[in-house]
């Protein structure tokens, strides 16, 4: 197996984006990442996106995509696990470059999420959850997520303060990302006394509804030296699955998709948990974070609410994670999310990320968790500086 | 979203009657019934019929409801683990969705689940009711 | 011998006061309910319908059934004046879901409020001929009055259902006799959402002509008087008519009494008495004779008389009683959740 770098990244504008089209938010992202790699080509391209024919009518993506970023006739392959879609891009341009089949591939990942209105952006986010046992009986993904936080609380003694301060941390390392969507801070008590979406989590526990696309350009360690930009290599890259069924899990106060997600990446790359610096994570709800910083092993079930109440994940913590803003003040178009985590490790494994959320601390190892739905898939790649 | 009716139709042993994978070598029960036990691959199973009790596991209560769910919200939705030990998610009916809790015992209701426009198919199924008596 | 083998009923725990609805549209609540005896109703939500509550009154009574194997039940007939489609039949979704498919004759029976007992009668028929071990008979219905009309205050919702056999019986069924002509006292078209009524003429003419026809008949058929019975239940419409009726005939205010729902319950319409008679199964002693007149507007009535067996002690307490539905576990709704339950709100599609 080839040593498979990261060397160009490239990020849509992200947010409401009225005036853009699913096709020109990806072409922009795409030729951002091109543009920033310095490739003169590429040899096939893994785009991740998650419900194009719900959100905007259109499937057939990959080809269509290609198309508009001026490349007909490429290799090209629409991937798809909910709101893993982009992680799953990612894992699978890896092993295209891995395996020595292609040199140069682009992993993307799009998402136009305002083209419909909000009852049908709801359904559409609500087919990663079983349609004829979930769906069918009124399930929505923050009361999924929802039943699992009353279920965490219950068991671990969870509290509404740990939940708001994963907001809390998230909207502050936003706000110093040009990109976010949400760049603003919010209080304790303005999480808390947000409006009520599905108990116990309101509004601000919930990531937005976004549009947004994402690139990078994953290549082999010869092409990457060759270029001349600066690179990270993917040491790591693991995927998870489980029932998509939260009533059929054994255990809903952890993520069992994540835990076999991670622990492949640990043990493809030789590290652990132990030897990771930051972790970008799936926090489409607050509660996510808390059960995901579980679920990779990082802190032992029911710890983590306490130590991220404790500070230990902010930026100056000892294990910062989300320092982009996560999918809560970064925005969460669902199919390019995968995929701009992985950019956020880059920049801060390049030392490129803006402002005052570039870590200090000149991380070596950074990790990225993906999940779709519920917790049925989750993907996991763990970079490394060159 | 409109749901054809032979969708519907084929999910009546699971909707209507309760019917549940009980699997030979495992033992375990699995609702809806599925071809093979998820844990063992085995495919052995007889069909059951799940007991109508159980307690909560977990809630939520759904306060932003989307528009098809509107005349219900706010509702609350479940996890019931049943008296056989099985787990059956659902919508709470006929509570006061401020005293819902993990540990509460339900019953299981017949209940008009879904109806679809003013022209489309009804869906029936489960729903589950606080048990009061 | 035919008569009925197990019993049920469903009422929904929703109620509105006559007060709440007189309030809206400037009704003079104390005249219905000193005028027609009303004081509440009771309302389904918007995710139960004459299916679902049917499914819930034939479950309970199969479990007050006992040893009936659903295999065995050779007919299923709901009578109702809201079944839920307009096309489709209500029968085929409560055989599907208390597993009594596929060998079974269905009918969904319509005539106004007497469709249940039209839908008892002929299951017993078809027990009594042999046809069958047991038919399964469900009055049921969700109805509703439109907004401000006298109607409004009555209309309620509510299921019985019955299981008919010839063995193992709680109580048997000596005499039946159906009484009809053509009076259009009430009706409603196709299209149309709500009912009209011939107001006043409902009464004499209608409610009250054929409800005494029919018991005078069948009193006289059977040889016996009013007081040779334990309980007698009418249809009633609201609470004054049946009482009326009943008194007028020779019975007595106690005979009507476990029956006598309406003032609390409302009009189930078809399921009127024959929920009525679920709540007198509850209370009634081996030997008791129990006298039923339904009534249907257009216009007709089906009565009976039972005769309780020494079974339906064994088997009363196997499922809830009617009365513990009809007076426990209640939540009182405003006007507002009235109408949004019933769908008297317009909303776009």
């Amino acid at each position: 197996m080839r040593t498979v770098c990261i060397v160009g990244v490239g990020l849509s504008n992200w947010g409401e984006v009225w005036k853009e089209s699913f096709r020109d938010l990806h072409t922009s992202a795409a030729l951002k990442a091109i543009e920033s790699a310095g490739v003169d080509h590429l040899d096939s391209l893994y785009v991740g996106c998650m419900s194009g024919g719900l959100f905007v009518g259109q499937e057939h993506l990959a080809s269509l995509l290609t198309d508009y970023m001026g490349m007909r006739g490429l290799p090209a392959t629409r991937v798809e696990s909910a709101c893993a879609s982009g992680g799953m891009a990612i894992r699978s341009a890896f092993i295209e470059v891995a395996s020595g089949i292609s040199d140069i591939v682009m992993a993307s990942g799009v998402e136009k999420m305002t083209d419909v209105d909000g009852d049908e952006a709801t359904y559409a986010l609500a087919t990663a959850a079983d349609q004829e046992f979930e769906v069918f009986h009124g399930a929505t993904f923050p009361g999924l997520y929802a039943m699992m936080a009353h279920a965490h609380m219950a068991k671990y003694g969870t509290t509404r303060d740990m939940l708001s301060k994963v907001s809390v941390k998230n909207h502050n390392n936003g706000s110093m990302n040009p990109d976010a969507q949400y760049p603003f801070k919010v209080s304790m008590e303005q999480v808390a006394k947000s409006v009520m979406v599905a108990d116990p989590l309101h509004i601000l526990d919930c990531s937005p509804i976004t549009d947004g696309a994402a690139a990078v350009i994953v290549c082999s360690e010869d092409v990457a030296k060759s270029l001349g930009k600066p690179y990270v290599k993917i040491i790591g890259s693991g995927i998870g699955t489980d029932t998509i069924q939260l009533a059929q899990r054994e255990d809903i106060t952890t993520i069992k998709a994540a835990t076999l997600a991670a622990n492949a990446a640990f043990k493809m790359s030789g590290k652990t948990i132990d030897d990771i610096d930051f972790c970008e994570v799936h926090d489409c709800f607050t509660i996510a974070e808390i059960i995901i910083a579980e679920s990779i092993g990082k802190y032992a079930p029911g710890a983590a609410g306490p130590a991220i109440l404790n500070g230990e994940t902010t930026l100056e913590g000892s294990f910062p994670i989300n320092t982009s803003g996560g999918l809560k003040s970064k925005g969460h178009p669902v199919g390019a999310t995968g995929v701009a985590q992985v950019i956020e490790v880059y920049k801060q494994l390049t030392g490129q990320a803006e402002g005052e959320r570039q870590l200090k601390s000149s991380p070596k190892i950074g990790m990225t968790q993906n999940m779709g739905g519920s917790g049925g898939s989750s993907v996991v790649h763990i970079m490394e500086v060159a | 979203m409109t749901m054809f009716s032979s969708r519907n139709w084929r999910e009546y042993p699971h909707r209507y009657r309760r019917e549940a994978s009980k699997f030979t070598k495992s033992g375990k029960t699995y609702y809806p019934k599925r071809l093979v036990d998820p844990e063992t691959g085995d495919t052995a199973q007889e069909t059951v019929v799940l007991p109508d009790e159980g307690k909560i596991v977990t809630f939520t209560v759904i306060r932003i409801a989307p528009k098809q769910w509107g005349e219900l919200s706010p509702y609350a939705l479940a996890i019931v683990e049943l008296t056989d030990g099985t787990k059956v998610f659902g919508q709470l009916a006929d509570c006061n969705v401020d005293e819902v809790k993990i540990g509460m015992e339900v019953r299981l209701e017949f209940r008009r689940v879904q109806t679809e426009s003013h022209h489309g198919v009804l869906s029936y199924g489960h729903k589950f009711v606080p048990k009061w008596f | 011998m035919a008569g009925i083998v197990g019993y049920g009923a469903h009422l929904p725990r929703h109620r509105i006061k006559v007060e709440e609805i007189a309030k809206v549209w400037g009704a003079d609540a104390p005249s219905y309910k000193k005028g027609l005896m009303l004081k509440e109703k009771s309302v389904p939500p918007p995710d139960m319908d004459t299916i679902t509550l049917s499914v819930e009154a034939a479950r309970r009574a199969l479990k007050r059934a006992v040893v009936v194997d659903v295999a065995d039940i050779g007919a299923i007939y709901i009578g109702s004046e809201s079944h839920p489609y307009a096309v489709k039949p209500s029968g085929t979704v409560v055989a599907e879901a208390i597993g009594a498919t596929p060998d079974i004759h269905c009918a969904d029976f319509e005539f106004a409020c007497k469709a249940g007992s039209e839908a008892m009668y002929v299951a017993l028929s078809h027990v009594k001929a042999g046809e069958m071990k047991y038919a399964l008979a469900i009055a049921a219905d969700t109805s509703q009055g439109a907004p401000s009309d006298a109607l409004e205050f009555s209309a309620a919702a509510g299921a019985g259902a019955f299981i008919m056999g010839t063995e193992n019986l709680i109580a048997e069924c000596l005499f039946t006799h159906s009484f009809m002509t053509d009076t259009p006292d009430f009706w409603r078209r196709e299209h149309q959402f709500y009912p009209q009524h011939g107001g006043r003429f409902t009464g004499e003419e209608a409610y009250f002509a054929h409800t005494k026809g029919a018991s005078n008949a069948i009193l006289k058929k059977a040889n016996m008087k009013p007081s040779d019975f334990k309980y007698a239940i009418f249809h009633q419409p609201n609470g004054k008519f049946p009482q009326r009726v009943a008194l007028e005939l020779g019975f007595t205010q106690e005979q009507i009494d476990p029956g006598w729902l309406a003032p609390t319950l409302g009009n189930t319409y078809s399921g009127a008495s024959p929920i009525g008679l679920t709540a007198t199964l509850d209370v009634a002693k081996p030997g008791d004779m129990i006298f039923m007149c339904s009534y249907g507007s257009g216009a007709g009535s089906d009565a009976f008389v039972w005769k309780v067996t020494e079974r339906i002690d064994e088997v009363r307490n196997n499922a809830v009683s009617t009365h513990k539905l009809l007076n426990e576990n209640l939540t009182y709704i405003d006007y507002g959740t009235y109408a949004k339950y019933r769908h008297k709100i317009i909303k776009n599609d």
